[in-house]
């Protein structure tokens, strides 16, 4: 076949979406810069060892100082002084865990609804009374030991690698689509001999370029600035990934089937994105919501990136197993039910 | 082979209480350039976008190269050059990557330098398309209609906001592609274009045909002109047969 000097059109459309990525600043510090100060602030929030010690408040008052003082010998205690007026915030912000009003016997004030309050009640309770001479019937040896990929952090990772995953793919691909709509370029497209079904292929093989920083930055950093362990292979992360990404760009397609401007975009893709955020245990767990709820928060499609990214890079575990597999045939489902369906009502103008 | 590059007859298309296009026939020889000519709103755009296979008519009947769009979209698609008004190509690509995409969706044509030569935009080869100016964009826009090497041309309103000297450049690349024997279907509202270009102009106006000839016929039909200081022109047979001026500005 003749093309005069081009390509096969599928790589001419997907060098020519590769381009437009790569000439836009913009999306390039969302594909590559983003990833890494990502990575930098999580190395910040959570260094790899060592545990904080409890941020405790003591109201200004008789007795302040001596307290303060003896909380500040132990290793354990961070305590500081505030005053009555400062209390209230302090608290709200999580400068401080607990407020301990000096008496006898003192007064403790937190909001028993934060674990890191609770907490620091049972520490501060259990110092204070040894202090004072409690004696306790033994004493039981203590083993402390650090699990890599117990912390919160080694389970942040995975969340937000694919976090990062869905969103590339749902906007980039839906921008991109509605930009070319208003600017009559579609339209223009479909009055060549171009097949439609290559267009949309393009915009999805462009967008996976990017798995490869998007994914890669976060778990280098994860795994030698963190200490995340990494026990399933890269091959099977891989297929995560690029599974994880396919899918969404159908959903992707499918937000900009039919619209027509960059606001109703926007709010389309945030409508789909943010209950998600919040619903597929990027940051806290899945399994938090009530049984009811849970048949739908499983079968979203972040849910089943994160728990597949999560049971690969923490646990080890292989595209055969049963976990794995269930998550990305839910996965499968997501990238070609709405990519079929983008298909039958893409407008094409 | 039949001797009619395309043809239509009683198109109907409304758009709600609109009727755009009412009853329009037209039919149009191989090697002909054809004008289409007309106010905003005489229904030119919607007309030449049913002939291109974009828009379906309500009613009426539509051949081109002697073929169906509802049966040989693709085939047909192979053989027709067309630009669009409003496209805006893509920004960050340069001219011939442009064009390189567009050829490749072709089995025949041009090569791309071959095409930046016939457009006159040989420099312009590594610029980007919003670096060029409106008559570059619109030759571009012509190239990539040219780039399948057609048998038909399609072309909306193709000089529109363009000074003198790019519509002059883009006639001269329109009188050679029909030197090569090419067919031409062109909308415009500025008379002096059909009266350059065109073999045969329709004049339309409200979705209807009002007149069909070629410009010198039409403008005979005037008669002796009233004012002796000004020549007959289509801008006149508009009037003459409407009571409105072509342009209102």
């Amino acid at each position: 076949m003749n093309r005069g000097g081009a390509s096969h059109p599928l790589v001419e459309l997907t060098l020519a979406r590769l381009r437009e990525i790569f000439r836009e600043p913009e999306a390039l510090f969302w594909a590559f810069i983003f990833p890494i100060l990502m990575s930098v602030a999580m190395a910040v929030a959570f260094p790899s060892s060592g545990s904080a010690p409890v941020a405790v408040g003591i109201r200004q008052g008789d007795g302040a100082d001596a307290l303060r003082a003896a909380l500040a010998a132990s290793k354990a205690f961070a305590p500081r002084i505030v005053s009555a007026a400062d209390e209230a915030r302090a608290l709200r912000d999580g400068e401080v865990d607990l407020v301990l009003v000096p008496g006898t016997p003192p007064t403790y004030r937190f909001d028993p609804a934060r674990a890191e309050s609770r907490a620091a009640r049972l520490a501060l309770d259990d110092a204070l009374k040894r202090t004072a001479g409690r004696a306790d019937p033994w004493t039981a040896p203590e083993e402390h030991i650090s699990l890599p990929g117990s912390r919160y952090v080694d389970w942040l990772i995975p969340g937000l690698v694919g976090m990062g995953i869905i969103a590339t793919s749902v906007w980039g691909i839906a921008f991109s689509i509605v930009q070319a709509r208003l600017r009559k370029l579609l339209k223009r497209m479909v009055a060549s001999p171009m097949r439609r079904s290559h267009y949309l292929l393009a915009q999805v093989l462009a967008r996976l370029l990017f798995l490869l920083p998007e994914v890669g930055v976060p778990l280098i950093f994860g795994r030698y600035v963190i200490g995340m362990p990494l026990r399933g292979s890269l091959v099977t992360l891989a297929i995560v990934s690029l599974v994880g990404a396919l899918s969404c760009g159908g959903i992707g397609l499918l937000a900009a089937s039919r619209t027509k401007t960059f606001e109703a975009i926007s709010g389309l893709v945030n409508l789909i994105l943010l209950p998600m955020w919040i619903a597929s245990g990027v940051f806290f767990s899945a399994s938090r919501f009530p049984p009811a709820l849970q048949p739908f928060v499983q079968a979203l499609p972040l849910t089943a990136l994160v728990d597949a990214l999560r049971a690969v890079i923490l646990e080890g575990a292989s595209l055969a197993s049963r976990q794995v597999a269930t998550e990305l045939a839910i996965l499968a489902a997501w990238g070609i039910v709405p990519f079929v369906i983008a298909l039958k009502i893409f407008r094409w103008r | 082979m039949t001797d009619i590059a395309f043809q239509c007859t009683g198109l109907q298309k409304r758009y709600g209480d609109v009727v755009a296009v009412d009853g329009l026939s037209l039919s149009v020889r191989r090697g002909e350039c054809f004008g289409l000519l007309g106010p905003n709103g005489a229904g030119k755009t919607t007309t030449i976008e049913i002939l291109e296979g974009l828009l379906t008519p309500d009613a009426g009947d539509v051949e081109v190269l002697g073929l169906r769009w509802a049966s040989h979209e693709h085939e047909l698609r192979q053989r027709l050059g067309i630009q669009l008004q409003e496209t805006q190509l893509a920004d960050k690509l340069t001219v011939e990557e442009t064009l390189r995409l567009f050829r490749s969706f072709y089995h025949r044509g041009h090569d791309v330098g071959e095409l930046l030569q016939l457009v006159e935009l040989e420099g312009k080869r590594k610029s980007c398309v919003s670096k060029l100016s409106g008559g570059q964009k619109q030759r571009l826009s012509v190239a990539c209609a040219l780039v399948g090497a057609p048998d038909l041309l399609f072309l909306d309103e193709p000089t529109t906001g363009l000074d003198p000297q790019s519509r002059r450049q883009l006639w001269g690349i329109l009188e050679r592609f029909r030197a090569d024997g090419g067919t031409i279907l062109l909308t415009t509202h500025y008379m002096d274009e059909a009266e350059v270009l065109c073999d045969r102009v329709a004049i339309v106006d409200q979705g209807k045909l009002i007149a069909l000839d070629t410009p010198k016929a039409l403008i005979a039909t005037l008669g002796e002109p009233k004012v002796i200081t000004h020549h007959g022109t289509l801008e006149d047979v508009f009037m003459a047969r409407t009571g409105r001026r072509l342009r209102e500005e």
